[in-house]
């Protein structure tokens, strides 16, 4: 466990939580971690620019991130990343509500 | 907004201990009715909140109201106030609830004829009215967070609602309502105003965190374990009979949420934090029509099992406009699938969806507004580009948006035709098409808007 490169195949759903709501054609996406002592990796695991580069065709907007670092989570506001929102997606999830487990689904920044 | 000025029915109120006991019997218009049953029985509430609306909800209600003028409130109203009337009575608990949505008038002339049906006489039913604005709205008023206007959708308004606040809600509070029903009341405000009346709140701090209260509430079982469970890294127990909340709320702004004991579910820092920043954006400037709350600053302490308190919410003024909704008929969605399975079911399922695909462009012109994704494969998180394993249970599902109700048939006609025309094995077919709105959002001066009471008696 204590080999550089470790969190490689780990995934941000290992150490934290999260909820996606939405506004219109915006969403916004809390995630937290379970331990405060992984909180400096979820910040550099979620960064608002690694999210606009994993999901280009999703977000087409900018991506905000708020820190609440005294309950050691963060706040994500997705412009247009709702494919229109929820009247006029054509998606099945039209709310984007299952958005928090694309955060939840990518890998952990390497610790090394 | 001097204590002396309370009716009877909320100043005698804060049973328990000192605190005042509000709970959520609905946080959505199709939320479940024996878990508030229970809480209306056992909970020893000051108020039961009932939360009903959305911005879509109040859309349909409006067309349901145009298609007959009886209509256009919740569509539960008389089993909830069935079950809950007796109740309430019997343990002092005043109902505020939005159920009215588009036709709050007859929302409360329903109750009060359930409330003598069932033997219940005397009860008060205040009815609010005044936030159907469309009257006041031009054509020329921009949208809010997005370009245009009105008069720039080409389509048939259906309805304009204000978010009315708390001091929409205060006087039937004040005149000792049983019953508050109306229309566009904003969530929190419905668990506000029972605060101010109970306490005299005026200052905006105050307001933040009785807004605080009434945002992590509105979701009902959103923060007792419901829409959480992840097994493995988030259990809940007995998610089935999971409890609604209810909020324990202190004359200093402070508030514990919990729930009834026996009921299922979980109330703890995490299931409290995930509603904390539900649906908000900057958590310093969370917007009502009563205030500017700042949750930026909130503490989630776990005191006891399933019992949380929270702590230090802030407020500044309250926004100088009101929040409007639009509603415009939007025309129809029209959606079908066939499913496959076994075998190179996802195979036979890309070569369904590539076939669907080719012939609505090809023989019906149908290439816009259109969508065929394949259940099982690549659907929900398919423009997002994430895709699962191949799957050996597989589904094609189309939708279309479109304001021409042939061309919605002749998709659900197109898809059902793979049973004899497409891959092998295809089955299970089923089609819709259901009526579609679309809603926009504006600002009103407040001034414009006034709110009326009045009182129904049973």
């Amino acid at each position: 466990m204590s080999v550089p490169g470790r969190n490689e195949r780990r995934l941000v759903r290992d150490i934290a939580h999260a909820r996606a709501g939405d506004k219109g054609n915006t969403s916004n996406i809390n995630v937290w971690v379970y331990d405060p002592a992984d909180y400096g990796l979820l910040k550099r695991t979620l960064t608002a620019e690694r999210i606009e580069r994993e999901f280009p065709n999703l977000v087409r907007g900018k991506v905000t991130r708020y820190e609440i670092d005294h309950l050691h989570g963060l706040n994500f506001v997705l412009r247009d990343s709702l494919e229109g929102g929820v009247n006029a997606s054509l998606n099945l999830d039209s709310h984007g509500k299952s958005w928090s487990y694309l955060l939840l689904g990518l890998t952990l920044a390497s610790d090394a | 907004m001097a204590a002396t000025r309370f009716a009877a029915k909320i100043a005698g109120m804060t049973k328990a201990s000192g605190v005042f006991r509000i709970g959520t019997g609905a946080g959505f218009s199709s939320d479940r009715l024996d878990p508030a049953v229970d809480l209306a029985r056992r909970g020893e509430l000051d108020v039961m909140v009932l939360e009903c609306l959305g911005e879509r909800t109040i859309a349909f209600a409006h067309r349901d109201r145009m298609a007959d003028p009886r209509r256009g409130y919740n569509s539960h109203l008389e089993r909830r106030m069935r079950a809950l009337l007796p109740a309430c009575k019997a343990a002092g608990t005043v109902i505020v609830s939005n159920m009215g949505a588009a036709n709050p008038r007859a929302a409360a002339e329903k109750t009060r004829d359930i409330a003598r049906d069932i033997g219940l006489t005397g009860l008060k039913i205040a009815c609010i009215e005044g936030d159907d604005i469309t009257a006041l709205v031009s054509p020329a008023t921009p949208f809010m967070d997005e370009p245009g206007t009105v008069a720039d959708i080409h389509r048939p308004i259906v309805g304009m609602n204000a978010y009315l606040g708390a001091d929409a809600i205060l006087p039937a509070l004040e005149a000792g309502a049983d019953v508050i029903i109306g229309g566009r009341l904003a969530d929190p405000s419905m668990y506000l105003a029972p605060l101010i009346a109970r306490y005299g709140w005026r200052d905006d701090a105050l307001l933040g965190a009785g807004s605080l209260v009434g945002h992590l509430m509105e979701c009902g079982m959103q923060i007792t374990g419901g829409y959480f469970a992840d097994p493995g890294v988030k259990d809940v127990p007995d998610l089935a009979a999971c409890g609604y909340p209810i909020a324990e709320v202190s004359a200093d702004g402070s508030a514990v949420i919990t729930k009834l004991p026996k009921t299922g579910g979980r109330v703890s820092a995490a299931t409290v934090k995930e509603q904390l920043l539900y649906e908000v954006h900057d958590p310093a400037a969370y917007l009502t029509p009563d205030v500017t709350a700042d949750f930026s600053r909130v503490d989630v302490k776990e005191i006891e099992s399933d019992r949380v308190r929270v702590t230090n919410a802030g407020g500044r003024a309250r926004p100088q406009r009101l929040k409007v909704t639009v509603g415009f008929d939007a025309g129809f969605l029209a959606e079908a699938g066939v499913s496959y399975a076994g075998p190179a079911a996802t195979m036979r399922g890309r070569l369904a969806c590539d076939v669907v695909r080719e012939r609505l462009a090809s023989v019906y012109g149908i290439d816009t507004n259109v969508r065929v994704d394949l259940i099982g494969a690549s659907s929900l998180f398919a423009t997002a580009g994430a895709s699962g394993n191949d799957s050996e249970d597989v589904r094609v599902h189309a939708a279309l948006r479109t304001t021409d109700r042939e061309q919605a048939e002749l998709m659900l006609w197109e898809v059902e035709s793979l049973l004899c025309c497409g891959p092998a094995g295809g089955g299970g077919f089923r089609g819709q098409i259901t009526a579609a709105v679309e809603t926009k959002s504006l600002l009103i001066d407040r001034a414009l808007v006034k709110p009326t009471i009045e009182m129904l008696v049973s």
